[in-house]
């Protein structure tokens, strides 16, 4: 099939940047999107021009690396899956396809579709962890946990920390990694000495970052990869609020 | 070719199971007002160089981790689906270490070395322990206990699992615990930036040169040792399961410095991926080996009917049963469509070979659940197998509920890596290499769920203990960036980066990646010859010069080029397949993955006329190729000098796999 691309291009992070029309031709419809950008590059490279920049590594949908805005949708409008997830079968020839970065001031633009989504780590950092020195762990077996607990928990745990939650809300807010990453610990009975320290930790780090506020669009539920469900920001607004009324009667 | 004594694996002495007990007993300790002295540089950040990252910091050294991603919770340990083993015995069904250490030394076709796999069996129950205190998300039990299930090569369920995302959890655990320490100030994390070379001072490994991979800059870390848990190799082959950044460079620079690089020709070839659809593909997908246990393998019996299905003229539910060929169960009928990693992927190889695959490029069999939904009904495969078909449908745009699977192996995880002692120290002293990187435990054959366990053992539990041994020889910070051998590292690093940039060809990095890819799949993949490794070995050299004299590398070299970054790390793989190609020639028998067509049972054979094992399975010589082949570098092009460590087996005897 052949397609029109109008892909962002910027050669540097103060650079202004502009959108750039390419012509694919002749593109296999078993291709997947990012084979399909390997191909329009090998053009480009021969061609004398420089590439189409673009993160990405596992290409099974797993690392969290890729991260393109496709027609306005971030990983496309495909539920449940990742950029690299997507196969060019769900594309007709002749279509014009918008290429975006994953756009939000927390996640400054490296070059053309590559961003730098640091903040993300550093909110770990600040709280996203259960503090066990290793060796000092007692059997695995000495602390059941609730079947259900155990089954919410690993359903937040399955972020793979990508950024399409905070680049497909207008306000580019964190809320749904930084829940789900809370949900994941706070659930946990490991997690429990430390869940007011842990929101409060994440969650201002979160501010700090230039992150945006929620306002209940759900727009990160609809495009995240692993479908986590906004139930972690309910969750996670509930566990701060407990944790900052302790914070200010302490 | 010659056999060198000075190979010392340091094997404490003592009975097998008392070893690393004693070791640690009489381990020698840094104090802790000392260890904050010691600058220790870790390469990855993965499950070893994480979790080894995160844990050196808690004892107190000052660590810096350097990680090519663009965090470290994206390495490629995060990729692994199936399970992680420990010998727990929480299903009270007999299991226990000398069980994991036996299972995992057969399965390793009887070429890894005792004493690690021991020690392996040994931690493997702390790291569940580790994992679970960080959070780690394991599938319970109602009862709210962990569960288990079991996995290719074991009779006990010792396998823990967090459903197909186990390798994801474990890291995200382990990165935790890094991200804790970065934020202490223990561990200073340097993402996008990659090792271009190790620098030895005095003949010990006393830091590396390294490139800002976002502003182009090379840089210098100098430290009182270095740790590289860097991966492995399988994107030689171009096509494989690995991400597209897994390569080889780290090592084969620690190797140009020096380090012996042991077994490169052991690869695992995983039997079930989703079939190559074309020349522009990037990678191969794994679809979990569990599909084996419903559906049924086969390849048409004509080649005229396999050529229909490849050009779309039939499909595979048109064929009758009577001219299918269900090659597994009519070659190994108690086994089936089980038969083992090793079998089940030159069997599909050889269908394909002899012109009757089924996949458009031709390389393809089919996995049929038709059989099995007739049996079961579509809903018991969907609850078994859901998942799964759907990524495939996926991938392939293909209803498996409805027509056939297609799959193919592919390269998976690479068994050999640079050599390490028992304390993980390579021949180079200083260098101590974690998890795939190194080659110590998996033998020629790795076992389902034991790759996680060994990067996990390594990083928690083995360097913490091990490293101190060679720390209280050396004084902390005795050497700096200023020593003359970092600047000449550093001006050799810019020299080749500029060698690159200058070249300006015609061709792609890519071209010459999937050119070398094909040659060594077809050459040194699932099944090797002496003709056709020296066919390899002659057609290497052509394609180095043809890259040195014909790549385009457009860009700058001072920012993010990505281009650049893939030809160093193709530039390597060059070099490296000659490497691999000297070894397999090397090995003159077939064990584990690695089948030379020269070395297969024959009909004569005592083995076959008994009915122990079949006509044509893989045959060791245990006489004579026993030992680990550990290759010095000899110069650019030049054969390898080869350096034997003969593995003694004190503990289990070593006897011939069968299948029937």
């Amino acid at each position: 099939m052949n397609l029109t691309l109008k892909v962002w291009r910027q050669e540097s992070p103060n650079d202004k940047g502009n959108i750039e029309t390419y012509e694919a031709k002749d593109i296999p419809a078993e291709a997947s999107f990012l084979e399909m950008l390997d191909i329009v590059n090998e053009e480009i490279i021969v061609a004398g021009g420089d590439p189409i920049h673009f993160d990405h590594d596992c290409r099974e949908g797993i690392c969290g690396a890729c991260s393109l805005t496709i027609n306005g949708v971030p990983h496309s409008k495909e539920n449940g899956i990742t950029t690299c997830q997507v196969h060019m079968r769900k594309f007709r020839d002749g279509d014009t396809i918008w290429i975006e970065p994953f756009r939000a001031r927390a996640f400054p633009i490296v070059k053309d579709l590559v961003t730098d989504r640091a903040s993300f780590d550093r909110i770990i950092a600040s709280g996203g962890y259960i503090s066990v020195r290793t060796g000092s762990a007692v059997d695995a077996n000495s602390l059941p946990v609730n079947f259900e607990d155990a089954s919410e928990s690993f359903n937040a745990a399955a972020c793979i920390g990508c950024g399409a939650c905070v680049a497909a809300c207008k306000n580019a807010s964190a809320m749904l990694f930084v829940g789900a990453k809370a949900a994941h610990l706070n659930l946990l009975p490991q997690g429990e000495p430390e869940k007011d320290k842990r929101v409060l930790g994440m969650v201002r780090q979160m501010d700090a970052e230039g992150f945006g506020n929620c306002t209940n669009q759900y727009e990160c539920e609809a495009v995240c990869p692993k479908e986590i469900s906004t139930d972690v920001i309910a969750k996670l607004n509930r566990d701060y609020a407990t944790a900052a009324t302790r914070e200010a009667v302490e | 070719m010659s056999s060198n004594g000075s190979l010392d694996s340091a094997i404490p002495p003592g009975p097998l199971a008392e070893k690393w007990t004693n070791y640690q007993a009489k381990a020698k300790l840094i104090n802790p007002a000392n260890k904050r002295k010691f600058n220790i540089i870790v390469i990855g950040s993965g499950l070893a160089g994480g979790s080894a990252a995160a844990t050196l910091s808690e004892l107190g050294y000052n660590v810096k981790c350097f990680c090519y991603q663009d965090s470290p919770r994206r390495a490629h340990s995060i990729a692994a689906q199936g399970g992680i083993n420990a010998a727990k015995n929480y299903q009270n069904d007999g299991d226990s270490v000398w069980r994991l250490f036996y299972d995992t030394i057969k399965g390793g076709d009887f070429r890894s070395r005792e004493a690690n796999v021991h020690r392996l069996a040994e931690v493997s129950t702390n790291i569940i322990d580790q994992c679970v205190a960080q959070g780690v998300p394991f599938a319970r039990e109602y009862g709210g206990l962990l569960a288990n299930r079991s996995f290719g090569g074991a009779q006990v369920s010792r396998t823990f699992y967090a459903a197909g995302q186990t390798g994801q959890q474990l890291l995200i655990g382990c990165y935790q615990a890094l991200e804790k320490e970065i934020k202490k100030g223990g561990v200073t994390m340097y993402p996008r930036t990659e090792m271009l070379d190790l620098v030895k001072v005095d003949g010990h490994a006393k830091g590396i040169v390294v490139r800002d991979l976002t502003t182009g800059e090379v840089s210098s870390h100098a430290a009182d040792c270095v740790i590289m848990a860097t991966g492995g190799y399988g994107n030689v082959f171009y096509l494989s399961t690995n991400a597209m950044g897994c390569n080889v460079m780290a090592a084969f620079r620690a190797h140009k410095r020096g380090a012996y690089f042991a077994n490169p020709c052991y690869t695992q070839i995983h039997p079930t991926c989703i079939p190559v659809s074309g020349d522009y593909q990037s990678k191969l997908t794994l679809m979990s080996e569990s599909l084996r246990n419903d559906g049924r393998i086969w390849v048409p019996k004509s080649k005229e009917t396999a050529a229909k299905i490849r050009e779309g003229k039939l499909s595979g539910n048109d064929v009758p049963d009577e001219e299918r060929d269900y090659y597994l169960e009519r070659k190994y009928p108690s086994f089936g469509n089980l038969a083992p990693r090793d079998i089940s992927s030159r069997s599909a190889k050889e269908a394909c070979d002899e012109g009757r695959g089924v996949a458009s490029t031709g390389l393809g069999v089919f996995l049929d659940f038709r059989d099995a939904i007739a049996r079961l009904g579509e809903d018991t495969i969907r609850s078994r197998y859901g998942n799964l078909f759907q990524m495939y449908e996926k991938i392939s745009g293909d209803n498996p509920y409805k027509s056939p699977m297609m799959i193919y192996p592919a390269v998976h995880y690479t068994m050999g890596g640079l050599w390490v002692d028992y304390n993980l120290q390579s021949n180079l002293k200083g260098l101590h290499v974690l998890g795939e990187a190194n080659f110590s435990d998996h033998g020629a054959n790795r076992l389902g769920a034991s790759a996680l366990m060994q990067g996990l053992a390594d990083g928690y539990f083995v360097i913490p203990s091990t490293l101190p041994s060679y720390l209280a020889e050396v004084t902390p910070g005795s050497v700096t960036t200023d020593a003359p051998e970092f600047a000449q590292a550093e001006a050799e690093v810019n020299e080749r980066i500029e060698k690159l940039m200058s070249i300006n060809g015609t061709r792609t990095v890519d071209s010459f990646h999937r050119e070398l890819g094909l040659l060594v799949w077809d050459k040194c993949g699932m099944a090797r010859s002496e003709e056709g490794l020296k066919e390899a070995l002659e057609k290497i050299p052509a394609i180095r010069e043809a890259f040195w004299s014909d790549v385009r590398i457009p860009g700058k070299a001072d920012g993010l080029n990505m281009e650049l970054e893939k030809a160093g790390r193709v530039a390597d793989f060059i070099d490296f397949a000659e490497l691999m190609c000297h070894d397999a020639l090397d090995r003159a028998e077939s064990c584990g993955g690695h089948f030379r067509v020269e070395h297969q049972f024959t009909p004569e054979d005592e083995a076959v006329q008994s009915g122990f094992t079949n006509d044509g399975e893989a045959k060791r010589h245990d006489d004579d190729f026993c030992y680990v082949a550990a290759w010095g570098y000899k110069g650019p092009g030049e054969k390898p000098d080869l350096h034997k460590e003969e593995l003694d087996f004190e503990s289990v005897e070593l006897s011939v796999r069968s299948y029937k």
